[in-house]
């Protein structure tokens, strides 16, 4: 027996006692990985055992691939002997109940990110499900959403109590050896959301998750699935944050859509991970695969994110447009400043007669940023009349950025219809001296011109979020001139 | 209200004014004209705090204050409004939304509360009808899509906003039709007062037939070369400028 499985059947053994690595209320599996951590994570979560043959296949699988190094970014190697792939927050025995059982130095944390939970609770309406780097926290509202038949809870606990869904979803739409990242996912994942929507549910509020990775040398695997059953419909956003750490963290979500027959979905990103110093020290990487499925017909399924954060993002929600007459929608803002690279865009596959699909994305490259739009058009043989629709801007502040534009389309129906449109601008000098000259402060107006290049997806977020949204942009920026 | 004396200013390494002297007391209105290229909008936006003007001699200054050590922000905040011979265009922000931020920008400076929504709203309703910008275009992103009549017009109405105390307005008549012509040079009347200067710039004296300026100066090659009042600009329109450069050559 190695040595390092044997300091994990120690840990096994000695459960939650010395052996863990644990700070005041942390608990880690010792770094690395290994099909002996893969079992341990199984194990913590007592999950059934397919579950963790899925998890082993995934993790097999992995072992065969490669880092995937076409995107446009570049980053020191990953060891991925050097991260921790399990952090809790508490032990499982003793999970919160309620939010009065929550520590209060964690719910002060979320106070400072701006996720009042108790006020959202009782104001927004919104049901949050917070997830501290590997597991749920808390789920509130969810007594209110089962009286509609909506299941929206952390995915250790759906695979508990709904053991059928996860199964028959889990992998449906993202398969284990999809990527390098999302294999990866598949072995180690920790924690995340479930939602499922009953037939002709309109889900009575937005539902709505926050991640923050907070343990240091700790990587971040969380999964969602997002399930809506014919003629359903949820509006669903996830935050994220991280605090401020020297070091390189590695973040490797997957995310699975499934909309059936005339049923919506709309998934709204608002991503603040910490992007490093202005020197490029320290920061997210950011390696996510989100995929959604419109499987019914006329089903639909929108991506809106803003990208403010991490040192390197690489990720692409994509919509298989499987459904006749189904949607796909992709807006995007993403920025980088300082020394931060974003490898983002879409793909969009038509498979189904009359398919339709928007694109629009939003680039801004501030400092030393880097940014590149990488996006993919197919439309299948099968897609009749198809449509597609990109429109992709860049905006330039300062002359030592860049952005780059990567297209796809491989159409293979000769009647579809693809339009393109593609612009970059600068912030010309021009604008700023304008608005100074009105009385506004440079950073304001930045902050302002920016904002209103981003208007056409600002505008498809929720509310407050769109506010929330509008802050981060202005913030992200500072230190952008002059 | 505004001193400015022996100015003279580079852009590129090119000598652009060579050494202005002007002094504008409030309530008076002064008009420039001068031939294309002759410098005026390089004085407009010197005294606006434009980047990439380089005095090199001379001093500015305003309320007492020397001007040329202010950010421009700060300019505006002290009450100097700019009236663009270009209006640039902000896509995807609201002309209304940019006014309040502008005008909030400046109460803060000047240490008032900022304008709620309602009160803006009456007060823009207000301005906009001096100078019959229709409502639609308040809304609109600030110039985008704007005919040059219209972006001229949405300055005035800008200034009428802010209610600056020195408004320098660089050829806010030129791309105007006659009633337009009207309407803006009512919309700058309304503003005028004893506690306000302007410096008004045109190429046209038929302006100056509805501003009525109090003196006009005439800007040739970066210098003012002759100072009147205005019947002078009734003169240039009559005689064109070669008179009075052959008066002013050597
Ligand atoms: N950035 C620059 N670089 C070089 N020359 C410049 C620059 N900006 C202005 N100039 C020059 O300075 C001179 C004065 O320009 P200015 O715009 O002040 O003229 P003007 O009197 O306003 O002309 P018009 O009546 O055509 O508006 C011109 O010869 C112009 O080409
Ligand atoms: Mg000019």
């Amino acid at each position: 027996m190695s040595s390092a499985t044997e300091s994990i059947d120690a840990i096994l053994k000695k459960k939650y006692d010395a052996g863990f690595i644990t700070d005041i209320e942390q608990e880690y599996a010792p770094p690395g990985l290994n099909e002996d951590i893969v079992r341990f994570i199984s194990a913590k979560k007592e999950e059934p055992e397919w579950l963790l043959e899925w998890r082993l296949k995934a993790y097999r699988r992995w072992l065969e691939m490669k880092e995937p190094r076409w995107a446009k970014v570049s980053y020191p190697e990953i060891d991925y002997q050097d991260i921790c792939y399990y952090a809790a927050p508490k032990s499982k025995d003793d999970a919160p109940k309620s939010l009065d059982e929550v520590d209060p130095e964690l719910l002060a944390t979320y106070e400072k990110l701006g996720i009042p939970l108790h006020e959202r609770e009782v104001l927004a309406g919104v049901a949050v499900d917070a997830v501290f780097d590997s597991v749920s926290v808390t789920t509130t509202f969810r007594k209110k959403l089962s009286e509609v038949g909506v299941i929206f809870m952390s995915f250790s606990e759906a695979v508990q109590e709904h053991p059928e869904l996860i199964r028959k979803y889990l992998g449906s739409v993202v398969p284990v050896s999809d990527n390098f990242f999302a294999a990866l996912n598949s072995a180690v994942f920790s924690d995340g959301s479930v939602v499922y929507i009953p037939k002709g549910v309109r889900c009575p509020m937005e539902l709505s998750t926050y991640f923050r990775i907070n343990a240091a040398k700790t990587g971040q695997f969380e999964r969602t699935l997002i399930v809506a059953d014919e003629g359903s419909y949820v509006s669903y956003l996830e935050g994220c944050t991280a605090p401020m750490r020297d070091e390189n963290q590695l973040h490797a979500a997957v995310v699975e859509l499934v909309a059936h027959k005339d049923a919506q979905i709309k998934y709204s990103t608002v991503q603040n991970w910490y992007p490093g110093d202005e020197n490029g020290k320290g920061g997210i990487f950011n390696f996510v695969t989100k995929r959604g499925l419109c499987e019914g017909e006329r089903s639909k399924i929108s991506w809106t994110q803003v990208e403010t954060g991490s040192a390197i993002t690489w990720k692409y929600p994509s919509c298989i447009l499987k459904g006749d007459d189904s949607i796909g929608e992709f807006y995007s803002v993403a920025l980088s400043n300082h020394r931060q690279q974003a490898d983002t865009g879409t793909k969009m596959i038509h498979l189904g007669k009359n398919t339709k699909s928007t694109i629009i994305s939003k680039g801004i490259s501030a400092g030393h940023g880097q940014q590149t739009y990488r996006g993919g058009v197919k439309i299948m043989r099968g897609a009749s009349n198809a449509r597609n629709y990109t429109q992709c801007d860049s905006l330039l502040i300062g002359d030592k950025c860049g952005a780059h534009t990567v297209p796809y389309v491989d159409v293979r129906n000769s009647t579809s219809k693809l339009e393109h449109e593609a612009t970059t601008s600068r912030i010309g000098e021009d604008q700023l001296f304008y608005c100074r000259q009105r009385g506004l402060a440079e950073e304001d107006a930045v902050s302002l011109i920016v904002n209103g290049f981003a208007k056409e997806v600002l505008k498809e977020l929720p509310m407050e979020f769109a506010v929330e949204a509008q802050k981060l942009l202005g913030v992200s920026l500072e230190g952008a001139v002059g | 209200m505004l001193k400015i004396e022996d100015l003279h200013v580079e852009v590129d390494g090119k000598t652009i004014l060579k050494g202005i002297t002007l002094d504008i007391a409030a309530g008076e209105v002064h008009a420039i004209m001068g031939p294309n290229g002759s410098g005026k909008s390089t004085l407009a936006y010197v005294l606006a705090g434009r980047e990439g003007y380089e005095v090199t001699k001379g001093s500015v200054t305003y309320k007492g204050q020397n001007l040329l050590e202010m950010e421009p922000e700060i300019r505006a905040a002290e009450g100097v409004f700019l009236g663009f011979q270009y209006p640039v265009a902000i896509p995807g922000v609201s002309n209304i939304y940019f006014l309040k931020a502008a005008l909030n920008a400046i109460r803060k400076h000047r240490g008032q509360d900022p304008l709620d929504a309602i009160d803006f709203m009456k007060l823009s309703k207000e301005k906009a009808g001096l100078v019959q910008l229709p409502d639609q275009l308040t809304k609109r992103s600030v110039n985008d899509g704007f005919s040059g009549g219209e972006k001229k017009r949405n300055e005035i109405y800008q200034m009428a906003m802010l209610e600056p105390s020195l408004a320098i307005l660089d050829e806010t008549d030129s791309g105007l039709d006659i009633d337009a012509l009207k309407v803006v040079a009512e919309g700058v009347n309304a503003l005028r007062g004893p506690e306000r200067a302007m410096l008004v710039i045109t190429h046209y004296q038929r302006l100056l037939d509805y501003i009525v300026p109090d003196v006009v100066h005439v800007l040739i090659d970066g210098r003012i070369v002759r100072t009147g009042d205005k019947n002078l600009a009734k003169q240039l329109e009559r005689d064109g400028y070669s008179e009075v450069r052959d008066a002013i050559q050597p």
